[in-house]
């Protein structure tokens, strides 16, 4: 199996948040709202992650 | 002089001699096993299907399963960090998957999630003992 690396990146987001989510927070409305942020977090850093790095070795 | 702070109580305990340090092993073996003993379906499914699903991911990007060992640092925070997965990491290493491909790009990012999947697994079990002892709802 293969994937791209932003769908790698998405599903290990996807995967952490959830418990992330889950067991940082309590109640279901704080625990949803923990989860969204830190996927959005993944996420942004991934892609400003990325861009950093290319800016560092563009070639 | 009372006070109308509320006091977490530990809620829907396990009936039997479940102790907070059976729960945590039962969290540790099982993902999601240490929610399902307080009859908390939906978070113990979530954490069921997030780690066995980011361990799985693992193994299909052949991913590295570390055996135990006591060489290089990074190969032994790898093997506590696979362990962690509990049975996942047994039942993985009885059937023989997780060799791993060093060459591939994937295989190293197949080996991360492995690890972080027994990380993520050890936070929830971690968590369900907490709801155990009534420290968090």
């Amino acid at each position: 199996m293969s994937v791209s690396h932003l769908t790698a990146a998405v599903l290990f987001a996807l995967f952490a948040s959830i418990v992330f989510g889950i067991t940082m927070r309590e109640g279901v409305r704080e625990q949803v709202r923990y989860g969204l942020e830190a996927f959005a977090w993944f996420i942004g850093g991934t892609i400003a992650g990325g861009w950093l790095l290319y800016f560092l070795n563009p070639h | 002089m009372a006070h109308s702070e509320t006091v977490a109580r530990p809620a829907a305990r396990p009936s039997g001699a479940m102790t907070a340090a059976w729960v945590t092993v039962a969290g540790w073996l099982v993902p999601g096993l240490g929610y399902f003993l307080h009859k908390r379906w939906v978070r113990g499914s979530l954490i069921l299907l997030s780690v066995v699903g980011m361990f799985l991911l693992g193994l299909a990007l052949h991913g590295q399963i570390y055996s135990f060992n006591t060489g290089d640092p990074l190969d032994i925070l790898g093997w506590i960090g696979d362990v962690c997965a509990g049975l996942l990491y047994f039942i993985s290493r009885i059937a023989g998957v997780g060799a791993g491909n060093p060459s591939s790009v994937m295989g190293d990012y197949g080996t991360k999630f492995l690890i972080a999947a027994g990380l993520l697994n050890l936070l929830a079990a971690s968590d369900a003992r907490d709801v155990f002892l009534g420290k968090k709802k």
